[in-house]
């Protein structure tokens, strides 16, 4: 058909012709470029030289296999949408959840988790204030324990064995970009996982030596089987718990 | 048409069809590889399009409908197929988008909806929602306007003759990867930038070549001047780009894994990320739909916009400032303070294009205001733009570091996003969608105004519902998180501010009920357009140019 | 690192900004320039011209 070809025919006399419009579309998409990547750049690039952007503290390590498994079903799940990780230095917040939060305590966290709304109190610091059982039963039935919760109940995690086969690959993937897991962590990831739900477990005192203030233990209940509920219990439990406070110097931090 | 005739295929067909069996191949193969069952159905889905999409070339090449011409009788032939495709697919993922929020707003007031099973929980539930109104309705108004509007203020035909149905069809298969993935548990877990890496891949794209053909598009005008619609519109099509690519460096953790790491960790991803969110609301929910506003507002109150100059300064105003305001969403947060206080200036400085670009909009009536009077579909748009004033005042407000400190993490700041989001976009957008579904159908006018008199006030009803119970509740919460006994402890304990929300959540769903209520009398009113209306006379215009191919 | 750092946050809170507004100030002496008023006049009845 002849239409097919006309379409095409002027372009090369309408491309010289309207050389100067297209100067100006151009233009435009660089003008808008400059100010966007320039605004940015400002604002993010001084944030990646973490001296100071980041403080000095003691205790705080990368998750340990299972806590990671735990880590990945809370983004799953989308915990985010209503529960927080990020206690402001307000008053009344560190008296309801406890320190302030410090940058320090996400360095690890990929993708960081700090929320936007509280329909849900901040879990920045939930680690070691409530019991396994206690997570557990919340979990299950949330007004099983309090009455007046709107959480929605997940009752399928303790149902749902831990897919945890590619742990390894991950951790690798984020020891890529800044996560300081060494090699001997990846090749034993697996054991860990195993062993941080097993105190018994053959490899229990290589994982506790390689996670300091591991919690190990089973976490669910039911010490056959390996569930998202132990991953997902292990994160909660470790949450905020990792920086020694004892030895932090409010000071020497002042940014 | 039915000449039978079998011609060759062009250049773009046969790398299109090339392109398509390769992905499409690939895809099975990942499919086969995968054991995890999410991530092997979406690349079923992925396969399947490409096959469907694939035919469709083929059997356009039996057919011998070709490129249509640039021009019929010396006037621009326009492309309106891929604005129809896009008009009924923001209608479509409106209703649907407004539906899931209608749904997670009961099941705050009563969490038994949850039914405790992974896909209908509101943590899956709600990045439904969001995506599904702003991206995939939101998004679908964009692309079909912005075609629209480009085709009809540089009076050319669409560049490309495939790559608009790619945009437009690329682009929704993206939203129904995003959304089953959510509900399937497959998330990176960041605020508004939800799909995985492969979704993301594949949206970037989809948004390169809508790029080109928008500006190629531009290229081809006959105006020496580019509309100042079309600059909001680039400027929306261009930082949306830099924005999903800065917040979604990833890297999978292998080809038959959904999941993937983000580059950044901690500070840096929190910063990157409102970097992100917060220029995600003003270039795509705002400088998108100020697009919007500054063509069909005009066009329908049939005199120019009260100032051009004053469109320029906005236009500039608001990309200037907008970019610097993020870090507002992290106050007293680990961010450094002066990245806070950077924000705070930038967010407080920003009322002032908004408010120019409001005036703007407002005073383009001036000597016309009878026509609010007797025009519904205007008159929504005019409320839009009062609506967009009102959210760009409370905005900055809430940046100021003491209020936030009180309205952060509170429905206060649902109640903000609502205003902008049902008040500004919605009634833009459907102001919109009253105008365009006559043109492109070519109806001399709407079904039925009275019923757009309805939709308008059974959700400006909703609207206020909405804000009204999201206000108390936020401001209430957040006083009483912070409240104090005489003897200096906390007087409320976290789950007593949970259970005062309750009879807001109530009110706050019948709020949304009735705006989902309004949008449905808009989609019996257009139906009926489609099928009822009288049709429009013909001006002058060649029969052959109303068919459009694979309508 | 800690130079850089200085000196990007510099840039930020000072000759940034400055930067910014002289870019801004060009665009409202295009914007105003009385001689491009008949061309924005000419731009703005563009969607008002029906084909």
């Amino acid at each position: 058909m002849s239409d097919t070809t006309s379409g095409k025919a002027p372009k090369p006399s309408l491309w010289s012709k309207h050389k100067i419009f297209e100067t100006n579309s151009i233009i435009l998409v660089l003008g808008v470029l400059v100010m966007i990547s320039f605004g940015g750049l400002v604002e993010i690039a001084p944030l990646f030289y973490l001296k100071s952007t980041i403080e000095k503290v003691d205790g705080m390590r990368p998750y340990t296999p299972l806590e990671l498994a735990g880590r990945a079903i809370y983004v799953r799940e989308g915990c985010y949408n209503c529960h927080s990780q990020m206690i402001r230095p307000l008053r009344d917040e560190i008296e309801r959840y406890g320190h302030y939060s410090l940058a320090a305590e996400s360095m690890y966290d990929k993708p960081f988790q700090w929320g936007s709304k509280r329909t849900g109190p901040d879990l920045a610091r939930v680690g070691a204030k409530y019991s396994d059982d206690w997570h557990l039963q919340h979990l299950n039935a949330p007004r099983s324990i309090v009455p007046q919760s709107i959480m929605p109940g997940y009752p399928f995690l303790a149902k749902t064995d831990l897919s945890y086969d590619d742990i390894a690959t991950e951790m690798k993937v984020q020891s890529m970009t800044g996560v300081p897991y060494t090699k001997e962590m990846m090749a034993a990831a697996m054991d860990d996982l195993r062993a941080q739900t097993d105190p018994d477990h053959p490899k229990a005192a290589d994982f506790a030596r390689r996670y300091p203030k591991a919690n190990m233990r089973d976490f669910d209940g039911n010490p056959q089987r390996i569930t998202e509920a132990d991953a997902l219990i292990a994160y909660l439990q470790v949450l905020g718990t990792l920086v020694d406070f004892t030895t932090y110097d409010n000071k020497a931090n002042l940014r | 048409m039915a000449t039978g005739a079998i011609r060759n295929m062009t250049g773009g067909e046969s790398f299109g069809a090339l392109a398509l069996a390769l992905f499409g191949v690939t895809c099975l193969i990942i499919a086969g590889l995968t054991d995890h069952g999410g991530y092997a159905f979406h690349m079923v889905v992925f396969a399947l399009a490409s096959v469907l999409a694939f035919r469709a070339i083929i059997v356009r090449r039996y057919h011998g409908d070709g490129p249509e011409p640039q021009e019929i009788n010396g006037k621009p032939n326009y492309n309106f197929g891929p604005v129809k495709f896009a008009t009924v697919a923001a209608i479509f993922w409106g209703i649907a988008g407004f539906l899931v929020g209608l749904v997670i707003a009961l099941q705050l007031a009563f969490p038994v909806l949850n039914f405790d099973l992974p896909w209908t929980s509101f943590g899956r539930l709600r990045p439904l929602h969001t995506s599904a109104v702003i991206f995939a309705f939101g998004g679908n108004v964009l692309l079909g306007t912005s075609f629209y509007v480009v085709q009809r203020t540089c009076h050319a035909r669409l560049a490309g003759d495939l790559s608009p149905w790619f945009v437009v069809l690329g682009y929704n298969l993206f939203i129904v990867i995003a959304g089953t993935g959510y509900l399937l548990g497959i998330t990176q877990g960041k605020e508004y930038a939800e799909p995985e890496w492969y979704a993301d891949l594949f949206l970037t794209v989809v948004w390169v070549v809508y790029l080109l053909v928008f500006l190629a598009t531009i290229w081809k005008r006959k105006e020496p001047h580019i509309y100042v619609a079309n600059w909001f519109y680039l400027a929306f099509i261009v930082t949306i780009a830099v924005l999903h690519l800065g917040n979604n460096m990833t890297i999978p953790v292998s080809l038959t894994s959904p999941k993937s790491y983000i580059v950044w960790s901690g500070v840096q991803d929190a910063m990157f990320q409102w970097w992100y969110g917060h220029n995600a609301v003003g270039f795509f929910l705002t400088a998108g739909f100020l697009a919007i506003m500054y063509y069909f507002i005009p066009k329908r109150a049939e005199r120019p916009v009260y100032s051009y100059r004053l469109s320029i300064i906005h236009f500039w105003g608001l990309i200037f400032l907008y970019i610097w305001a993020g870090p507002h969403h992290l106050h007293y947060t680990a961010l450094p303070d002066w990245a806070q206080t950077l924000g705070m200036t930038f967010s407080i400085m920003l009322w002032m294009p908004s408010w120019g670009g409001m005036i703007n909009g407002l005073m383009t009536l001036s000597g016309a205001w009878d026509k609010l009077r007797t025009d519904p579909v205007l008159r929504m748009m005019v409320v839009s733009v009062a609506f967009y004033g009102m959210s760009t005042f409370e905005g900055p407000l809430m940046s100021v570091r003491a209020v936030n400190s009180l309205s952060h993490y509170t429905d206060w700041t649902i109640g903000h996003v609502h205003s902008g989001a049902l008040g500004w976009v919605g009634y833009v957008s459907f102001g919109a969608i009253y105008c365009l579904v006559p043109w492109l159908w070519k109806k001399e006018r709407l079904y039925s105004n009275r019923l757009v008199e309805w939709h308008f006030w059974i959700s400006t009803i909703g609207i206020v519902l909405y804000i009204s119970a999201m206000w108390v509740s936020g401001i209430m919460q957040g006083l009483m998180w912070r409240a104090y006994t005489a003897l200096g402890y906390l007087e409320y304990s976290f789950i007593e501010t949970v259970a005062a929300m309750h009879p807001y959540y109530v009110i706050r769903a019948l709020g949304g009920g009735l705006f989902l209520a309004g949008a449905l009398i808009m989609v019996y009113n257009l139906i009926m357009t489609v099928r009822a209306a009288p049709n429009a006379l013909e001006k002058g215009l060649a029969p052959a140019a109303g068919l459009q191919p694979a309508e | 690192m800690a130079n850089m750092y200085a000196f990007l946050a510099n840039i930020a809170q000072s000759v940034g900004i400055l930067y910014f507004m002289a870019i801004f100030l060009a665009v409202c002496i295009y914007a105003l320039w009385p001689k491009n008023h008949a061309k924005f006049e000419r731009a703005s009845r563009l969607p008002l011209e029906e084909d």
